[in-house]
């Protein structure tokens, strides 16, 4: 007989040592699954966890860790602050979209100018984009106590309706013959998010996500509030005698992650993206849900976590074309890790018991 | 207002039924799910798998029923794989569920490499004798495959399960309180383990429907979403099973509906009609929710938590 | 030069761009190719496969070929660009208009490596583009629409409202009143490229408003499908044949042929008389096909049909030739008067006749 038993606190040496041992179980299921795809599955392991970091291109592709990585990260951490006080949204994905509509349309409305300060008002618009289309779900929930999950999702779909329209009506490029999308904000200087250090991936978004990080760090372990939504979460009965307001709690959550969605779409889009398409959104804000849980809600586990998901995108990429992989296997794969990931943890906090149950 | 005049709208109530089957039949297995406390996002992952599964079977046998089983059994196998994490291993729910769903989109269009511009055998429709002559409601109502019969019949089955049953009471008491549950000497994980399949079952078939009937073909990522959707309906329903009915082709008749009115011709912008679904599903629940002499809209109490025997 | 002194130098990207045509590359020519869906997307993206799979045909050891499907727009686009670049590729194939910045971004950063992007209209000394003039082969099957429909009512399903979606309906539309005064066209837009079962509904709403012949401009087959379940509809394959469903409701189709575009571009790079073009091929230079006919269609519109496949192939009849008037009744082509690649590309007006608006 086989039982876990809770650990009294969660055991140091298995927090360092399953995530390792996680990547280790993906390497040999996902190399299986590679092997019966016919690739030879120790060329695919090494394209996508070594390559990338210490390989022959690393060079590039280490900035590239954090080109990915960055809103990934951004994002995830304002979820984790309303996953940790009970409060559900689903849908950064449609404020990471109306960041980058908000900040992009202000940026756009003074193009041609080149003053100093278009560049800051747009991550302004941007973060208050996000806010705003957060609020909605926030408000509905407070007001008439509408459920935040689905209206969060749905306002993902009206948010890429939104982007549609966007991309082939009022931002579109009037110098682009007609064609979708609007003008290039990273070549236009004043609005441009360009790498910082050459060759490094660094962008103001990557700066933004290291200081959400120490922010939501600083908050949960230093201030009041932090401690209120983490009492909020475990204990709502005992938070409403603490004098927490849940109404207020939802509005702060709701807004500080829609804000930061808002911003890293922002970032995305005067940078990396360059502009406004109808495929502009590319699923951070559903992946940053997974980054989020996979770094327990715990900045620098979202950091972390943040960083190994832009590695196996990146590396999963590289399989993909220099092994012939379909993405589908990637997808796969990446599914695979985090199962691997999700199902180790249970070592952090139990331990495995065998035989029969003691009489307490 | 031509445009209303000239849609038929005894086709298009037949067709919105169609179009609702697929998130219908995954919204009723995820209700059962979380009512037993299980928050299972993975419904997306699950569905296209059980599309492929059920494509497959379906064009190697012929037999398009045949598909909807190796869908369901597909669909809770793989929710067996969610239910081994998140009730054994004690995984966080939210991420293994979006963890299956990007498993199941790959390993979908992996099993699904042969079956690229294939059709199937159809489905024949079953009508009803006597009762499909009936005018106007005869066409709309009795003149379906046997599946959205058979999602319709899963509603009220689950609806008479869960408010008429003592296993319904235990369920519902399992998602209340696993603890008080437990303490009862209910087996709590076998009963969610037993949810959760069936939910898988349920998204399976509503792959299936998708591409053995409202399609009917095989693609990769065909579901679009459509296991979002159920999960939606799910919390509009505020986890009661004819309100998932309710949700469910509101939904789908709004999807269906704005295209109609494209079709003849109505002078609303385009755009606008394609967001309708979504802002009418919202609108609607915040008038239910904001009714405040209704009680109990609240989620199962123990959704999402995770459900350790520490004592 | 190695890594080390590459990293010594601490500019990545800009020593990437010295390096130019890496050595590895100098017997095998390397082609990569990026997708914007899936190659088993039985569309799109599975036609440029085709070509691809034309390229190694055609050349055999002299060739090999990378390539990477379901690449999202903006900075994974660039990446995974840059990663072909650093990989060895002299020629590089982006087959999606969402590429378009990407690839210019890369290509002046390997000023050695070709690229060939589709459907845009920005070009570089390295960056050529290339198109096909699918309102050929709208002609031909609006041709066919006009002399088959019963109820005088046809359909199009269209994607999003850009300037070739735009000139298909158009080109469908003219030809199909040319032949039937009296036909009315209904125009449903997706707003998507690839949702099965959303174009399955909007097949479906057009056949309940009496719609008996539906062209679409979106990728999947679900419309034909739809259409299978009532008798005496049809509609054409789009992109690929679409054979399954031969001979109805799959009358014809129009397949986009990239095969002879890439053979000869390829081939061009091998001996090195690769320039930097724009092409917009058409029937005449097989890349737009339209498959087998079926008997479903009758023996003299067959051959009416064949007819303008023949003067379109043979240059003598352009499918925008005037008398042409806009929706508003303002000239858009005198009598006898042709458009130009400009006009069409530009294009974003229906013509006189058809009912309802462009969104925008």
């Amino acid at each position: 007989m086989i039982r876990l038993e809770k650990r009294p606190s969660p055991s140091q040496g298995w927090t360092a040592a399953t995530p390792l041992l996680a990547v280790a179980l993906t390497m040999l299921a996902g190399g299986a699954m590679f092997a019966l795809l016919g690739k030879d599955p120790l060329a695919a392991i090494r394209t996508i966890f070594w390559d990338p970091l210490f390989g022959e291109f690393a060079w590039y592709f280490r900035g590239q860790l954090l080109v990915k990585g960055g809103p990934l990260i951004l994002i995830a951490i304002g979820l984790s602050l309303g996953f940790r006080a009970g409060i559900w949204n689903i849908g950064a994905e449609g404020q990471y979209i109306m960041g980058a509509l908000a900040g992009a349309g202000l940026g756009l409305a003074l193009y041609p100018d080149a003053g100093r300060w278009v560049f800051p008002l747009m991550v302004a618009a941007g973060a208050a984009g996000g806010w705003a289309w957060a609020m909605i779900p926030a408000i509905l929930k407070v007001r008439f106590r509408t459920n935040e999950i689905l209206v969060s999702l749905l306002l993902v779909y009206v948010a890429q309706n939104l982007l549609a329209s966007a991309a082939l009506g009022w931002l579109r490029n009037p110098e682009g013959a007609g064609f979708p999308g609007s003008r290039n904000l990273s070549q236009w200087p004043a609005a441009a998010n360009p790498e910082l250090i050459p060759g490094t991936g660094m962008h103001w978004g990557v700066v933004a996500a290291f200081l959400a990080v120490i922010g939501a760090h600083v908050l949960l372990s230093r201030h009041q509030l932090g401690y209120h939504i983490r009492l909020a979460g475990q204990a709502p009965r005992a938070a409403r005698f603490a004098g927490v307001s849940p109404g207020r709690l939802t509005v702060f959550c709701m807004g500080v992650s829609g804000a930061l969605a808002g911003m890293a779409g922002l970032f995305e889009v005067t940078g990396p993206a360059g502009q406004i398409s109808i495929d502009f959104a590319s699923g951070y804000g559903f992946t940053a849900i997974i980054v989020a849980f996979l770094g327990r809600l715990h900045p620098v586990g979202i950091l972390l976590a943040g960083l190994l998901m832009a590695l196996t995108y990146v590396g999963g990429d590289n399989a993909a074309t220099n092994l012939g992989l379909p993405a589908a296997a990637i997808q796969a794969f990446q599914g695979m890790l985090l199962f691997f990931l999700l199902s180790v943890d249970v070592l952090t906090n139990y331990r495995i018991r065998f035989g029969r149950r003691e009489i307490a | 207002m031509d445009a209303l005049v000239s849609i038929n709208w005894v086709l298009l109530a037949a067709s919105l039924m169609v179009a609702a089957t697929p998130i219908l039949l995954a919204a009723t297995g995820e209700l059962v799910v979380e009512r037993a406390g299980v928050l299972n996002l993975g419904v997306e992952g699950m569905m296209i798998l059980g599309a492929i599964s059920g494509f497959a079977v379906g064009v190697r046998t012929g037999a398009p029923i045949l598909g909807f089983a190796a869908a369901a059994l597909a669909g809770a196998a793989l929710s067996l794989l969610f239910g081994l994490l998140t009730q054994i291993l004690l995984s966080n729910q939210v991420a293994t569920g979006l963890a299956l769903t990007l498993f199941g989109l790959g390993l979908s269009a992996l099993l699904g490499q042969g079956y690229v511009g294939i059709k199937t055998p159809v489905l024949a429709d079953w009508n009803v004798p006597v009762l499909s002559d009936i005018p106007v409601i005869g066409p709309v109502l009795f003149r379906h495959d046997p599946i959205l019969y058979l999602s319709l019949l899963l509603v009220a089955g689950v609806w008479a399960f869960l408010r008429h049953t003592r296993a319904g009471l235990i369920l519902r008491a399992v998602g209340e309180s696993h603890d008080a549950a437990h303490a009862l000497g209910y087996r709590v994980v076998a009963i969610r383990l037993a949810a959760i399949a069936f939910g898988g079952a349920l998204a399976g078939m509503g792959g299936a429907y998708i591409s053995l009937v409202r399609v009917p073909q095989w693609t990769e990522g065909m579901t679009a979403g459509a296991g979002w959707i159920a999960l939606a309906i799910v919390v509009f329903a505020s986890w009661k099973p004819w309100r998932v009915l309710l949700g469910a082709y509101l939904f789908g008749g709004i999807a269906v509906l704005q295209l109609n009115l494209q079709a003849a011709g109505l002078k609303v912008p385009v755009e606008i009609l394609s967001m309708s679904p979504y802002l009418v599903t919202i609108l609607v629940l915040v008038i239910i929710s904001s009714d405040r002499s209704r009680a109990a809209l609240s989620a199962p109490a123990a959704l999402g938590r995770t459900f350790h025997a520490s004592s | 030069m190695k890594r080390r002194t590459l990293l010594a130098t601490g500019a990545g990207a800009a020593a990437a761009a010295a390096l130019g045509l890496p050595a590895r590359a100098q017997d095998k020519l390397k082609v990569g190719f990026v997708y914007v869906g899936p190659i088993g997307d039985g569309g799109w993206t599975y036609q440029h496969d085709q070509g691809r799979l034309a390229v190694l045909e055609a050349y055999g050891d002299r060739v090999e070929t990378v390539y990477q499907e379901s690449v999202p727009e903006g900075a994974d686009a660039e990446r995974v660009l840059t990663q072909m670049a650093l990989g060895g590729a002299g020629l590089i194939f982006t087959t999606s208009f969402g590429y378009m910045d990407a690839t210019i971004n890369v290509a002046s950063k390997f000023p050695n490596v070709k690229f060939e992007h589709a459907t845009g209209y920005k070009r570089a000394e390295n960056v050529a583009t290339y198109d096909a003039r699918f309102y050929e082969g709208r002609a031909v099957i609006g041709t066919i629409a006009g002399r088959m429909t019963k109820s005088n009512k046809i359909g199009y399903i269209a994607s999003f409202p850009i300037p070739e979606v735009i000139q298909g309906i158009n080109s469908y539309f003219l030809h199909a009143r040319k032949v039937n005064p009296a036909v009315e066209l209904t125009v449903v837009w997706a707003y998507t490229w690839f949702d099965p079962a959303k174009e399955a509904d909007a097949a479906k709403a057009m056949l309940e408003q009496g719609v008996d012949v539906i062209a679409q401009h979106t990728d999947s087959t679900a419309p034909l499908a739809e259409m299978a379940k009532t008798p005496g509809v049809i509609g054409f394959g789009q992109a690929s044949d679409m054979s399954a469903f031969k001979p109805t409701p799959r009358v014809a189709s129009i397949i986009d042929n990239w095969a002879p575009y890439y053979v000869k571009r390829v081939g061009a790079v091998l001996d090195g008389t690769w320039t930097s073009t724009h092409t917009w091929g058409g029937m005449k230079d097989g890349e737009v096909v339209i498959g087998e006919i079926t008997e479903a269609v009758p023996e003299e519109v067959r051959a009416e049909a064949q007819a303008m496949i023949e003067a379109i192939t043979a240059g003598s009849y352009h499918p925008f030739t005037g008398p042409i008037n806009k929706q508003d009744g303002s000239v858009f082509l005198a009598e006898g008067e042709v458009a130009t690649d400009e006009q069409l590309m530009s294009m974003n007006f229906f013509v006189e006749g058809i009912k309802g608006d462009i969104p925008s």
